[in-house]
């Protein structure tokens, strides 16, 4: 920004409102026993004055209403110290005095670096209100609105400018369900059927029937013999419900093929699989993407908060034991960010420390991940965070009964979050951050630590838990969690039960708000009393909203859910209305294969010397070590990380492992391995991928990762998470309709079923200009394996100077998305196109590796993937020398299109010399091949030319090194 | 003989406490886990123990500063009987969230004489501030026990011979204010000279003066560290167990060590440090 600093210092601030004003004593007592740490740090009362060598200073507050979890703290802990009455009013804000900037220039620099107008507030001084806002209590007047007797153009402007984002088919059917029902419908009732038909929430795109109609020809799709699929006399593809055709058909198909382990699918929050005799493990992932891109801190956290939410609430209670996460965003050098985006290097930032202070104060380890890099993600980042729980065999299933009473815990209900799974559905413009700032959240993980232990103990200190079933409050608030868990009860809501952060909401915004840290619980009355003691214990706030019963009026067999406000009812809905009434129109989806392959980074000076490739490689974003983020997350929180996701020799500690592996049965020697596949570049349409390719190497390179650990390939669930642009787009439907049949295809040759998954669909931002950028069709594969017996994992990082290297699996000359293409063009003897996964060989050569590794014949085995061959086993060097124990390769002679191509189904094995003989019995009918051997040199030597190990690592650990 | 009881002192955003339980379990005491609302309600309680934990954690989210609302809590309404069984000679334990709770508390350093008869918290003098690197870091160290310390928690670490020591003597740390301060360099050069420095980074993770990883009172029975002791029961949670050759894979590990050699000292009476 060309404005100089020279010097800052930071102060924290904090306000405190009491009745009666605090003695000396009383200030005293809190400056030292709780404010201020008297070895370290010096408190006033009162702003201090500018210090003299500061020429600009600024203080950053909350916004009136925003989540701020350490002024909630401070509450609570100045009542207690004091011995208060009541606990007094606090704010906190975080002051800077700047050295070096004129005062008008700390305005913008604070909105740059240190604030998000979004939530937060800049002042000029320091901020001293004489008393904090205070709102009135709600009148509970809930809005008509008309719908009966409009014209189409007047529906869709209704649709637009309440935000509820639905079609005009969706609307149309709203207007004839009243219209029959002869009133029109209420403001709540409208806002809870736009939250629980919004595609966020009930995936109508992937649900719908789809026409697809592609070009014929290459086609790597088989049309023919697909579950719910037609293929008419013209060519085009029926798809009855695209979801359940492909990833739900390849999961059904497996189960009825003797996949006996998995025991929850695609019905519940995360879905479920047998982990031993006595303990399942669940697994979702989400997105948060739109949240992420006008805040990134709150958006990340708030995504992993509702992540972890979804594990445990799944069917009677799960613990979650490891997150995941993986970004999307555009390269860190950025320099053209249109307005209305933040820089992708603050979107970074700041996504890692919202994952970070969430799931570092859940005490939940992050220990897996990913990191891409497009310039297309710049207005829509990518936000997947996943989530991994334990449960006890039998609490699988959970189920509501009819006059069990609806009991919420946690978090108290705010105006934050409204609108968020509208938003989350909608596609984002330049002007969101003004528009959706209310859909932002800041989260409170203590609040949701302090849920799951009043939850953990309701599941378990009894003989049967306290409740019946429990879900989680995520996007629409009680509006869908009621709704969902009532769809075969009905239930009456009493909303003013509802415990409010402040007053002043309308029922409206009680039903819908997305506040973060809530549950649902249906709990029996006569355990209320022990749910109501444990949570006293743990502090949590319990309130009985009301009944899963028909209301009156209702039978169980179409049961309404009826809303009241102080006894008076604001709102009624029909279950079946809600959750069945939503048309499902036929979507239009066609396919062009592209016919122009990526002619980015030919260089006309022809190829680089291998090595300068290779340190090129290694710099490269994608490939570079993720370091600086791995080790801000607790990936070892708990106890039971046997594989960590960066391991190898002390003091470095920087081999990138390929997957990790916890213990979720303390003590036990079964272990979970944990990995994801990204292969963006292979579907990306603008140059000339396939999106059929990408699901299949996605799938591929998700299993070699966990089979290269240690994990069993037979006992492999994954997950999917498509982010698409905007699929009202019939080619952007065709690629995810591509997509979809990859997941079949993948899970069913490699016998992967899928337990979960989730879309978002809506991935495109519009400039103030006009103009409109998709992000690439992206797929991220997420895998859980078993791993039978933990102290046989293997690792990457290279181990023992003297053993063999050896290429397993049928390598690639395709470049089409790879990384090395994208720098240099494609190398001589190679082909432009994207590389194809061959599902006969792949699956049998993971099985051949697994095969090895379980004999004990390997000891470092590392996938070929981004950057191809040579990259994996610099990456290999890297991990395992240390400058007091140098490992060096000497390689035999490659081709440029030999070390970089990113084969699919590829492996590198280290094997001792004396193993040699048993590997080639192994793979008998697999190919592969010696490249080479490891020496004590601490150098990589191929073709004549050598670098050291150090420089490579030097290459591979600076780009983001931040 | 009695197995001997540890108390664990959990609260909300306690969450290194089932690691922490399972390490005074496999040292040989029976665990049990007692949130700190019900100590306060019923501070007898912890008359009964033989030992006592402070776990890592996120209490009450670290907000303000890391362990200061829980520390604030434990002086204000707890501090009597913790002097009373520090004063009894009660094995006790704070890692990370635990240490900087102990050291707020001022469990630790404790009285230079040994004696804790003070009837109100006695002064801090030392502190754990925000890593010089600025940020949260999960990385395995290594670590050195001190010789000359009678801290009876590192004692079995002294013992690990050279060679193995270097492989193997390693711990978890995982903080973002792990960088141990004292309030003056007479402070330090006290706890030095009293043995009170017990544990040392090889590679100092955080800007710690002196290196310094854990300390503990003057009688050695208390001590609080900022590594994760109770992360490292098995090999298989050794940061490159991978590489180690099976011989040393195998036996006790150190984290392990820590807890059995503080359960057998639960189980002796304290030697006067008088």
């Amino acid at each position: 920004m060309g404005i100089a600093v020279s010097r800052a210092e930071a102060a924290q601030v904090y306000l405190i409102q009491t009745r009666e004003a605090l003695t000396d004593a009383q200030l005293t007592q809190v400056r030292g026993e709780l404010l201020a740490n008297p070895v370290t740090e010096i408190s006033t009362v009162g702003a201090a004055p500018r210090s003299a060598r500061a020429t600009a200073m600024i203080e950053v507050h909350p916004l009136p209403g925003v989540m701020d979890p350490v002024a909630e703290s401070v509450r609570l802990a100045v009542q207690e110290l004091l011995r208060l009455p009541e606990a007094p009013e606090v704010s906190t804000g975080w002051r800077y005095d700047l050295e070096g900037p004129k005062p008008s220039e700390a305005g913008p620099l604070a909105e740059r670096l240190l604030a998000n107008p979004v939530i937060q507030r800049i002042h000029a001084e320091p901020y001293h209100p004489a008393a904090f806002p205070t709102a009135e209590a709600h009148g509970g007047e809930v809005r008509g609105v008309r719908l009966i007797g409009l014209d189409d153009p007047a529906l869709e402007r209704l649709s637009r400018e309440a935000h509820l984002f639905l079609s005009l088919d969706e609307m149309q059917t709203l207007r004839s369900h009243y219209t029959s029902i002869g009133r029109d419908p209420r403001e709540i009732e409208m806002e809870t059927l736009a939250q629980t038909w919004s595609e966020h929430c009930v995936h109508k795109t992937l649900k719908s029937r789809v026409l697809y109609r592609g070009e014929s020809g290459n086609d790597p799709i088989r049309w023919q013999g697909r579950p719910g699929h037609d293929v008419q006399a013209d060519g085009s593809v029926v798809i009855d419900n695209l979801l359940k055709s492909t990833v739900a058909a390849a999961t059904h198909r497996l189960i009825a093929d003797g996949v006996d382990w998995t025991l929850s699918v695609f019905v519940d929050n995360a879905g479920v699989i047998a982990f031993d005799e006595k303990h399942a493990v669940n697994i979702k992932v989400e997105t948060h993407n739109h949240p992420s891109a006008i805040e990134p801190y709150g958006g990340a956290a708030t995504g992993v908060g509702g992540c972890i939410r979804d594990v445990i609430a799944t069917g009677l209670g799960a613990r979650p034991i490891a997150n995941t996460d993986v970004f999307c965003v555009a390269p860190p050098d950025t320099t053209d960010v249109p307005t209305g985006c933040l820089h992708p290097r603050r979107i970074l930032t700041q996504v890692v420390a919202g994952v970070r202070d969430y799931g570092n104060r859940m005490g939940i380890p992050t220990v897996a991940g990913a990191v891409a890099f497009d310039e297309r993600y710049i207005g829509n980042p990518l936000v997947y965070c996943g989530c991994i729980g334990v449960m006890p065999r039998d609490r699988v299933h959970g189920r509501v009964q009819p006059g069990d009473l609806i009991v919420a815990l946690g978090g108290r209900t705010g105006r934050d979050g409204i609108h968020g799974a509208t938003f989350s559905s909608a596609e984002l413009e330049h002007s969101a951050a003004d528009e959706f700032s209310h859909a932002v959240q800041i989260g409170n993980a203590i609040t949701e630590k302090q849920t799951l232990d009043a939850i953990m103990r309701a599941r378990d200190e009894q003989a049967k838990p306290l409740y019946t079933a429990l879900t989680d409050c995520g996007a629409g608030g009680f509006s869908s969690a009621i709704g969902e868990l009532g769809k075969d009860t009905g239930a009456t809501v009493h909303l003013e039960h509802a415990p409010l952060k402040y007053a002043g909401l309308s029922p409206t915004e009680i039903w819908i708000s997305e506040a973060q840290e809530r549950f649902i619980l249906s709990v029996p009355e006569r355990n209320l009393a022990a749910l109501r003691a444990i949570c006293n214990e743990e502090s949590v706030e319990l309130a009985v909203l009301g009944t899963f019963a028909p209301p009156e009026g209702s039978t169980i067999d179409n049961p309404d859910l009826r809303l009241l406000f102080h006894g008076r009812e604001v709102g009624r809905l029909s279950m079946h209305l809600l959750h069945e009434g939503i048309p499902t129109p036929r979507r239009d989806a066609t396919w062009t294969a592209s016919g122009a392959p990526d002619s980015r980074g030919a260089s006309p000076s022809g190829a680089p010397a291998m090595l300068h490739a290779l340190a090129s490689l290694l710099s490269h974003p994608d490939i570079a070590s993720k370091h600086w983020i791995i080790r801000q997350y607790d990936h070892e929180v708990k106890g039971g990380t046997a594989i960590k996701p960066l391991g190898g020799p002390l003091p470095h500690a920087r081999a990138p492992m390929d997957a990790a592996v916890i213990t979720p049965v303390p003590g036990s020697r079964r272990g979970l391995a944990v990995s994801c596949g990204l292969q963006t570049g292979i579907g990306d349409p603008a140059i000339g991928g396939d999106p059929y390719l990408m699901a299949l190497a996605a799938i591929d390179e998700c299993v070699r990762n966990l089979v290269c650990i240690g994990a069993d390939p037979e006992r492999i669930a994954i997950l999917d998470n498509f982010c698409w642009p905007s699929c009202r787009k019939p080619e952007n439907l065709g690629s995810l309709v591509r997509a979809a049949e990859g997941c079949y295809d993948g899970a069913m040759a490699y016998r992967t079923p899928f337990v979960s998954g989730k879309d978002s669909l809506n991935n495109q931002f519009t400039t103030q200009d006009g103009r409109t950028i998709e992000i690439p069709p992206t797929l991220l594969i997420t895998g859980i394996g078993i791993v039978h017996d933990i102290s046989r994992c293997v690792t990457m990082d290279a181990k023992r100077p003297g053993s063999v290297l050896v290429l397993v699996g049928q390598p690639s000359t395709e470049f089409g998305g790879s990384r090395y293409q994208q720098l240099f063009g494609v190398p001589d003897k190679a082909s432009s196109s994207v590389p194809r996964t061959d599902l006969l060989s792949g699956p049998g050569t993971a099985a051949a590796v697994a095969r090895l590794i379980s004999g004990g014949a390997v000891l470092a085995a590392h996938d070929v993937s981004d950057g191809g061959t040579l990259t994996s086993v610099a990456e290999m060097l890297i991990g395992g020398s240390t400058v007091e124990s140098p490992i060096g390769a000497d390689l035999h002679p490659m081709t440029a299109a030999d070390a970089f191509a990113e084969s699919p189904s590829c492996y590198i094995l280290e094997v001792a010399e004396a193993a040699m003989p048993s590997l080639q019995s192994s793979l008998a009918g697999t190919p592969y091949r010696v490249i080479g051997r490891l020496n004590a040199t601490g150098g990589l030597r191929i073709g004549g030319e050598t670098i050291g190990v150090e420089s490579l690592a030097a290459a591979w650990l600076r780009p983001l090194d931040w | 003989m009695n197995t001997p009881r540890a108390l664990v002192i959990r609260t909300a955003g306690t969450n290194c406490d089932a690691e922490m339980c399972r390490a005074f379990e496999i040292g040989g005491a029976r665990a049990e886990l007692v949130h700190v609302d019900r100590l306060i309600a019923e501070p007898r309680r912890i008359e009964a123990f033989d030992l006592i934990g402070f776990p890592g954690g996120f209490s009450y989210g670290d907000d303000i500063a890391s362990g200061r609302i829980l520390a604030m809590k434990l002086r204000d309404r707890l501090w009597e009987p913790l002097r009373a069984a520090a004063a009894r000679g009660v094995p006790m334990i704070g890692a990370c969230n635990g240490f900087q709770v102990m050291v707020q508390v001022g469990l630790l350093p404790g009285p230079d004489d040994g004696r804790w008869d003070e009837s109100a918290g006695p002064e801090r003098s030392v502190a754990l501030a925000h890593n010089a690197g600025g940020r949260f870091v999960d990385r395995w160290v290594g670590v050195r026990a001190n010789v000359d310390s009678p801290c009876v928690w590192t004692k079995p670490l002294v013992g690990i011979p050279a060679e193995r020591a270097r492989e193997t003597l390693v711990l978890p740390i995982a903080h973002g204010e792990g960088r141990f301060v004292a309030a003056s360099e007479v402070v330090l050069i006290g706890m030095r000279e009293r043995g009170q420095v017990a544990l040392t980074y090889i590679d100092n993770p955080n800007g710690s003066t002196d290196d310094i990883a854990g300390i503990c009172d003057v009688t050695g029975r208390i001590f609080g560290l900022m590594p994760h002791p109770e992360r490292y029961l098995e090999w298989t949670l050794h940061p490159f167990w991978t590489r180690l050759a099976p011989t040393s894979r195998g036996g006790e590990t150190p984290g392990a060590m820590m807890f059995r050699a503080a359960v057998e000292a639960s189980r002796m009476s304290p030697v006067s440090a008088r």
